[in-house]
């Protein structure tokens, strides 16, 4: 069934485009498809697949792994790059030699987007990346998103908090799919 | 890719992984099976093949249901499937990572358990060659059972009923293997059918695997 329709933008680097819309009108299913997750129904996604770093509702962490060694892996799996200005940036220093487990469930979504830093991707594709975050994580999420931008990176991201980014807004209410016509006629079943 | 081997057996080894739960389904079975037969020694010395690989192989499906369903629950599946490591390659990696914590401590333990159900002294080394190259088939064509269950709320029973079919090639040859090895006859012809099947498995089915979990992540 179609979600989504008529919808069509372009992103380009520096650049953060802003998701909007009710629940339940197909923000995840469109960023699912943008990370290649899944195939759109129609049309076509011209980027680069390996530009893209995707982080998702879930975390993604293993809870008995300490913060350091959840960040290596995914630094060693795209590339190898350090993890000590991603540390930094999220402010988790005092924090790398704790099992994730032991995080609060905002500390394990700065551990999260902390991930996105060590991929070394241009595209970030973020659904709602700020959940459970306090006032001041938001602030350190910003400043991670602006760095980006400003190296030349972009971001779509799915979010409800404004977090003072200059970036473009796309509302998907006008592009939600119409439900197709039912057949109202049910007299082969009579 | 070796970076995910890694961490995969880190999270066995860690408190909570899981490793263990085989060898300790494996070593009740051989144990309780003297206690429910009898102990008859001619009679174990008969049935030891058998009961060693059916104990193996049902330990080996005890575990399959973590394999892929952790990863499902906290997200990381996703991140894998975005990452840029191909599907294939990281469910092979899934299959060894596995098979070094699940099927290898079972080949290790298995000639100590042949003891306790009086195996012939010839048939310690077939056991032994039989489960260390028919295991590695039972971690793959898990595999791909726990990619078409991934996802599924109580996948586990439905896990069971789609691999059981598919482990049987696997525990016939075995199985005959070391029985014909245990009674000294010739083993040449099940053993180059078990080990054409493990190596068929780990040609073709990371890919049939890598295929359904594509589906399955939609």
């Amino acid at each position: 069934m179609p979600v989504l329709e008529g919808l069509n933008f372009t992103l380009s680097a520096g650049e953060a485009l802003v998701l909007r819309g009710p629940n339940g009108i197909g923000k995840t299913t469109l960023l699912r498809t943008l990370a290649g997750l899944q195939a759109p129904s129609a049309g076509e996604i011209l980027c680069d697949r390996d530009a893209l770093a995707y982080a998702g509702h879930a975390d993604g962490l293993k809870l008995t792994l300490t913060v350091a060694e959840n960040l290596t892996f995914w630094a060693k799996v795209f590339g190898g790059g350090t993890i000590e200005t991603a540390l930094e940036a999220f402010n988790l220093g005092g924090l790398r030699d704790r099992a994730a487990g032991g995080l609060s469930a905002g500390q394990k979504r700065r551990l999260s987007l902390a991930r996105l830093t060590v991929t070394g991707r241009e595209i970030w594709i973020l659904d709602e990346p700020t959940v459970s975050l306090d006032a001041a994580s938001v602030q350190l999420f910003a400043q991670a998103i602006r760095a980006h931008l400003a190296a030349g990176g972009a971001a779509i991201m799915a979010t409800h908090i404004d977090l003072g980014v200059e970036g473009r807004l796309l509302d998907l209410a006008p592009f939600k799919a119409k439900l197709p016509e039912i057949d109202a006629d049910d007299g082969g079943f009579l | 890719m070796s970076a995910l081997l890694i961490r995969d057996l880190q999270l066995a080894f860690r408190a909570g992984g899981g490793f263990g739960l085989g060898l300790a389904f494996f070593l009740i079975v051989t144990v309780m099976v003297p206690f429910s037969v009898g102990p008859n020694s001619a009679t174990l010395s008969v049935i030891a093949p058998g009961v060693l690989w059916l104990g193996a192989l049902l330990a080996c499906l005890l575990s399959l249901d973590r394999l892929l369903a952790l990863d499902w629950e906290d997200g990381t599946l996703d991140l894998l499937a975005t990452a840029p490591l191909p599907l294939e390659g990281v469910l092979s990696i899934k299959s060894l990572a596995h098979w070094l914590t699940t099927g290898l401590p079972l080949v290790l333990a298995a000639p100590l358990l042949g003891v306790l159900l009086n195996l012939p002294t010839q048939g310690f080394l077939w056991i032994t060659l039989s489960l260390l190259i028919g295991t590695p088939a039972l971690s793959v064509i898990g595999t791909f059972g726990a990619a078409l269950t991934v996802g599924l709320k109580r996948g586990g029973l439905l896990l069971s009923l789609l691999v059981m079919p598919l482990y049987v090639p696997t525990l016939i040859f075995g199985a005959e293997v070391a029985r014909r090895g245990a009674e000294g006859m010739a083993v040449e012809t099940p053993l180059l059918m078990l080990a054409g099947i493990t190596l068929g498995t780990i040609a073709l089915l990371p890919f049939a695997s890598a295929a359904v979990l594509r589906v399955n992540l939609r």
